[in-house]
């Protein structure tokens, strides 16, 4: 999709006071999109893998095998706990990959 | 000292430090009142948000519910928090760099249309008053058990307390007491949790305690499956629900939790979009601490419960079981008069004699397994800190919805700075004053109209806001014709299963299989349906709105949020 050119009067709503996108070039911030967009879809792949995979769609075929050196049924675990732990880890997973990337790019707030 | 002077001391104590940290933090203006000015550091808004999200549901209400659904309480285990993950990745950072105040605002100027930021004015506010009465309702019964004061007395009390910070402080009072409610409820609820771990399984740490062994070497959870095949339940890891069924509530409860306005507002109050990311992670992270917890409570008070009672004769019952069935949690009828308690599931040959309430479980715990007085009371305290801490996050959106989004947005866009304060105020007393009517006077569906909540929030917001982002093509028509259809067919299942004909609620009526808890997702579904192919009828947004889409996917350039007042 094309990019808008910023208009020439003064609009109304504060975003458009400023310089568009912090002033990155058009190449850039499409190329940082992707890259978040790539990274996102990817993380949303494990959310659903540990949550609706394990916890829920192979929830009874996991559960012939235990944690090891625990009584946890493994579909069981995915489920009441498994899942929350993933969780944490791909949303501070995320804000330090993107926190970078923003660097990458020069993206980040000042 | 008895139980209710440990009550007395600790919920006492407990409100002191509220007000305390309400009157260190009032607001002084509009941005202090909506957004607590932006300056909430990642840390502390991660508390807060904590607490703002945990409520008496997931305190009280939750892990007994668990404790007798088995496997199919991850439901809530998964959704209740998978909801922030999609926050996090999808929407909280963009919502950060877009820096007004509610969501209605997004709605309104991203699509402009008044009609658009209105219907969402109305769901936010639907959606919170369903909630808040719930909370109330809460204060009421931890005051009127443990106080034994009047339901009444305790809904006022409570009312008393977050009509005086939330008022006085808005945002930023809220935030701050937020975070102290945040401390005394981890604490009140990890407590009894370690007690019981170490007198069931051995060891302190309530979260490995669930797949730990009992004393003679049986895994706890074999044990309890063993217990249930016994008495007739269906299999505690294995659960009874359809797939099908336990795989929409789930996602139904995540995306709406991703929705709900009193949760993306928290977003809104950090200084900038890397700590909006960051602040999720914290937010999950402490929520994560109660939740992994929960299944493990559940599991020792369901068998400690079975121990207890089961096939024990009736008068040898403890002094904790009169006492609840006095309140008509517990219900004991001797069908077959033999004196003792047959406590059996559907599958058994004996027929069930006792009813015991989802919601004593975490309250009664303490007593049922004997532990020191004061940490019954700790837990009155903890619950009160989840009820008062949600209510008020619950009360500023309503306030806001009204001040900001209603007059100021929409109505009398010329009302001054302190104008706006004091109608944000007054909308904010009036609102305690409803909720408390609510609690006092409860209407019979408040568990009916949550599904309703999550529901509303997963088929309109959710779908509305991640299309705003994430394409920059979605015009007016595609958004209004979205969120119209998501929204009716979701509300039109709910009530027609809920409400005009609760006895055809049944899995084979359903459609697919869907229960009105999840049928949410399909709503939302739906939504980006009609939102995919009517957007493409009508022509694509204005320039400017196209400039304001690649705009918020850039923190670059996002100032303060009290900067940026339009």
């Amino acid at each position: 999709m094309p990019d808008a050119t910023p208009p020439e009067d003064s609009p109304r709503r504060h975003a458009l006071d400023r310089p568009p996108a912090g002033g990155l070039s058009a190449e850039k911030r499409a190329e940082y999109w992707r890259r978040n967009l790539r990274l996102v879809l990817s993380l949303l792949v494990v959310w659903a893998g540990v949550s609706f995979g394990c916890g829920i769609l192979l929830h009874d075929w996991l559960d012939q095998w235990h944690m090891p050196g625990s009584g946890f049924p493994l579909g069981f675990w995915f489920a009441q706990q498994g899942a929350m732990l993933v969780f944490i880890a791909i949303v501070f997973f995320y804000a330090w990959r993107m926190n970078k990337l923003d660097r990458e790019f020069g993206a980040e707030e000042d | 000292m008895d139980i209710q002077t440990w009550t007395f001391i600790l919920v006492g104590l407990s409100f002191a430090l509220y007000i305390g940290v309400a009157i260190w933090s009032r607001a002084g203006s509009t941005k202090d009142f909506y957004v607590a000015g932006g300056g909430v550091s990642p840390f502390a808004n991660g508390l807060a948000t904590a607490a703002d999200w945990m409520s008496a549901a997931s305190f009280i209400s939750m892990a007994g519910a668990i404790s007798f659904l088995g496997y199919d309480g991850s439901v809530y285990l998964m959704g209740w928090t998978g909801g922030y993950v999609l926050l996090a990745l999808l929407l909280a950072p963009y919502l950060r760099k877009f820096g007004k105040f509610t969501i209605p605002d997004f709605v309104g100027d991203r699509y402009e249309s008044s009609t658009a930021r209105v219907v969402a004015v109305v769901c936010a506010i639907f959606v919170s008053f369903t909630y808040v009465s719930g909370q109330m309702q809460g204060v009421g019964i931890v005051l009127s058990r443990f106080l034994e004061v009047d339901a009444t007395t305790g809904v006022l009390i409570g009312m008393g307390i977050v009509f005086f910070y939330a008022v006085l402080g808005g945002m930023k009072g809220i935030t701050y007491t937020q975070v102290a409610q945040y401390c005394v409820l981890i604490f009140a609820y990890l407590v009894p949790a370690i007690f019981l771990a170490i007198q069931m399984v051995g060891t302190p740490i309530p979260q490995l305690g669930l797949g730990a062994s009992l004393a003679d070497g049986t895994p706890l959870l074999d044990k309890l499956n063993g217990l249930h095949a016994e008495l007739g339940f269906a299999s505690y890891t294995g659960g009874s629900r359809a797939t099908v069924d336990v795989l929409f509530i789930t996602a139904a409860l995540m995306v709406g939790t991703a929705g709900l306005p009193h949760v993306i507002v928290r977003f809104y109050t950090v200084p900038k979009v890397r700590d909006a990311r960051r602040s999720v992670g914290w937010a999950l992270l402490f929520i994560a601490l109660l939740y992994t917890a929960a299944p493990a409570v559940a599991a020792f008070a369901r068998t400690n419960l079975l121990q207890t009672v089961s096939d024990q004769p009736y008068e040898s019952m403890p002094e904790w079981f009169t006492k609840w069935e006095t309140t008509g949690l517990v219900v004991f009828d001797d069908l077959n008069g033999d004196g003792r308690i047959q406590y059996t599931g559907p599958d058994a040959a004996v027929a069930n004699e006792l009813e015991v309430h989802k919601d004593i479980m975490v309250l009664a715990n303490p007593e049922i397994a004997g532990l020191p007085s004061w940490v019954v009371g700790l837990v009155a305290a903890g619950g009160l800190a989840a009820a008062l801490s949600t209510a008020a996050g619950l009360l500023l959106v309503v306030s806001t919805a009204v001040s900001h989004d209603l007059l100021k947005r929409t109505f009398r866009p010329s009302i001054s700075e302190k104008g706006e304060l004091l109608a944000a105020r007054i909308s904010a007393g009036v609102a305690v004053c409803i909720a408390g009517y609510f609690g006092i006077n409860p209407p019979g569906f408040v568990a009916e109209v949550v599904a309703f909540a999550f529901g509303l929030a997963a088929s309109s917001f959710f779908p509305v806001l991640l299309m705003g982002i994430f394409s920059k093509r979605m015009n007016r028509a595609g958004a209004i014709s979205g969120m119209l259809v998501g929204i009716s067919f979701t509300a039109g299942y709910i009530l027609w299963f809920k409400f005009l004909h609760p006895e055809l609620s049944t899995p084979e009526n359903w459609w697919f299989g869907i229960s009105p808890e999840g049928i949410g997702t399909m709503g939302m579904l739906l939504n980006f349906l009609v939102a995919g192919v009517v957007h493409q009828l009508a022509p694509p947004p204005s320039p400017a709105i196209q400039q304001l889409v690649e705009d918020i996917r850039v923190p670059k350039g996002s100032g303060p949020a009290h900067e940026i007042e339009a």
